[in-house]
């Protein structure tokens, strides 16, 4: 027994510093309420994220196996497809919506025009817009790398409204599910990304 | 320093003249980087140096219902002990039974020297772009100078303290908002950007160390100095969350692990950035 304690006690001294120790989910809720006071009563949601965003927080965006699965299958539930399953808008509105970054921050309201997409912020898409970030991977000749196919088209529309039905834990805002979008607004990003004529695919 | 001023003025035109949509990424960095070099030149060009030479009459000037200065404050060295303090902030202080940042405990040292109440401060306690950081901003602008040099030195190993910076690592990767951003959606890689705006990598410690030392700082997109606190509120802001109230347990937690990861990183502030 007491071969065994001091066997214990070497090898504690032997291990590194400890991690950070565990912060009750209960204590970082209550802090994060009380750091924002003047919410108002309608965005109390955004205080707290849902199951798959408490997910994705407690593994730093990385999953386990099973809880990814999960996570797919619960956010494939959220889709709503155009009722006429036409997924394609028009790519010179999706140009204007990846431009703009207005909406949802607590200086757009009462709302002044319709949210952005933002789309530039982290993503290449056409050539002559240089300012582009590199937060996602580059978008260029997307729908022409996809040989413009209707599956892709589909597949498009799928992802931006709500991309952790692929990416499980993916950074990308969830632009249908959680109304950032319209599904018409939508329909013109998949336009930008898959239309022939859209300059992320002509190179213009 | 008159000159410098007009030199940077010019400067910063230069940068601000070139048409966003023909930008080059190597022509815009270019233009930046002539404008930092001509601020390493001459150091004392930095607008924020105002600021904290406002912070330094503040500090020593009587206010409030009690008619008291800054003076006794005590910022974790003893009253009014300024040189190094910041470098050893944030820290618990048992006085207020609580971990504070320097912006949270001037905050605490106007209200109980001076009488002037920190709820009442809070409800606007940043300033809108191009007028000049509010009174407690000027006076952290100067306490953080009086650091400059110096390498981040918070214990952060007494108990309120590791459990500021484990909320604060918490927050850091707390994804929520309808845009699902945490910091770590834009700082948890490196060599990555937002536009043409590059983003620290925060939460590594060699990036860390690198730039949290640099605030306060005068931002010259906003045309003013920016505190910490500010920085963190304008990141909530970004997220979609609502106002992020300054000196708030959250705010403070964040600060303590952001200075955590930035151990032994060079305080110069005030700094400068886009």
């Amino acid at each position: 027994m007491r071969i065994t304690i001091a066997i214990l006690a070497l090898s504690f001294a032997a291990m590194p510093a400890p991690a950070q120790k565990k912060v009750d989910p209960a204590r970082a809720d209550t802090a994060i309420k009380a750091a924002f006071p003047t919410a108002p009563a309608d965005w109390a949601s955004r205080l707290t994220g849902d199951e798959t965003m408490q997910q994705c927080s407690a593994s730093h965006n990385n999953p386990a196996k099973d809880v990814a699965a999960a996570i797919q299958k619960r956010e494939q539930g959220t889709i709503v497809y155009p009722p006429d399953n036409n997924f394609m808008g028009d790519w010179q509105k999706g140009e204007r919506l990846a431009q703009s970054g207005y909406g949802l921050r607590f200086t757009d309201y009462p709302p002044r025009q319709a949210n952005g997409g933002n789309c530039y912020a982290c993503h290449q898409l056409t050539k002559n817009e240089v300012s582009y970030g590199t937060l996602g991977p580059s978008l260029s000749e997307y729908g022409k790398l996809r040989d413009f196919k209707p599956e892709a088209v589909k597949a498009a529309y799928e992802k931006l409204y709500n991309s952790h039905m692929a990416f499980p834990c993916s950074t990308m805002p969830r632009f249908g599910a959680n109304k950032i979008l319209t599904i018409e607004q939508i329909k013109d990003a998949v336009a930008l990304l898959m239309s022939p004529e859209s300059p992320v695919n002509t190179g213009k | 320093m008159k000159r410098s001023l007009v030199m940077l003025a010019v400067a910063f035109a230069a940068v601000a003249a070139i048409p966003r949509a023909h930008a080059q990424d190597a022509e815009t960095e270019k233009a930046i980087e002539k404008y930092r070099a001509m601020l390493r030149e001459d150091p004392w060009s930095n607008p924020g140096y105002l600021d904290a030479d406002r912070g330094e009459a503040l500090w020593t000037t009587r206010a409030g219902p009690k008619n008291a200065s800054f003076e006794q404050c005590d910022l974790g060295k003893g009253p009014g002990k300024v040189d190094g303090a910041f470098a050893e902030l944030p820290r618990y202080f048992a006085d207020a039974d609580r971990v504070m940042d320097l912006e949270t405990r001037l905050l605490w040292c106007r209200e109980t020297l001076q009488g002037l109440s920190a709820a009442d401060y809070v409800k606007r306690p940043h300033p809108a772009g191009g007028q000049p950081v509010k009174e407690i901003g000027a006076i952290a602008t100067y306490v953080a100078s009086k650091s400059s040099g110096q390498k981040f030195a918070a214990r952060l190993d007494r108990p309120q303290e590791q459990d500021a910076v484990a909320l604060g690592e918490t927050l850091f990767y707390r994804r929520s908002g309808p845009f699902d951003f945490a910091c770590a959606t834009c700082h948890a890689q490196s060599g990555l950007r937002i536009r043409l705006q590059g983003l620290p990598y925060l939460a590594e410690k060699k990036e860390a160390s690198k730039v949290i030392g640099e605030w306060p700082a005068y931002r010259v997109s906003n045309t003013h100095v920016m505190t910490m606190q500010h920085r963190l509120l304008d990141c909530y802001w970004q997220m979609r969350m609502p106002e992020l109230q300054m000196g708030s347990d959250a705010s403070v937690a964040l600060i303590a692990f952001l200075t955590k990861q930035a151990e032994d990183g060079e305080i110069a502030v005030p700094g400068l950035k886009r």
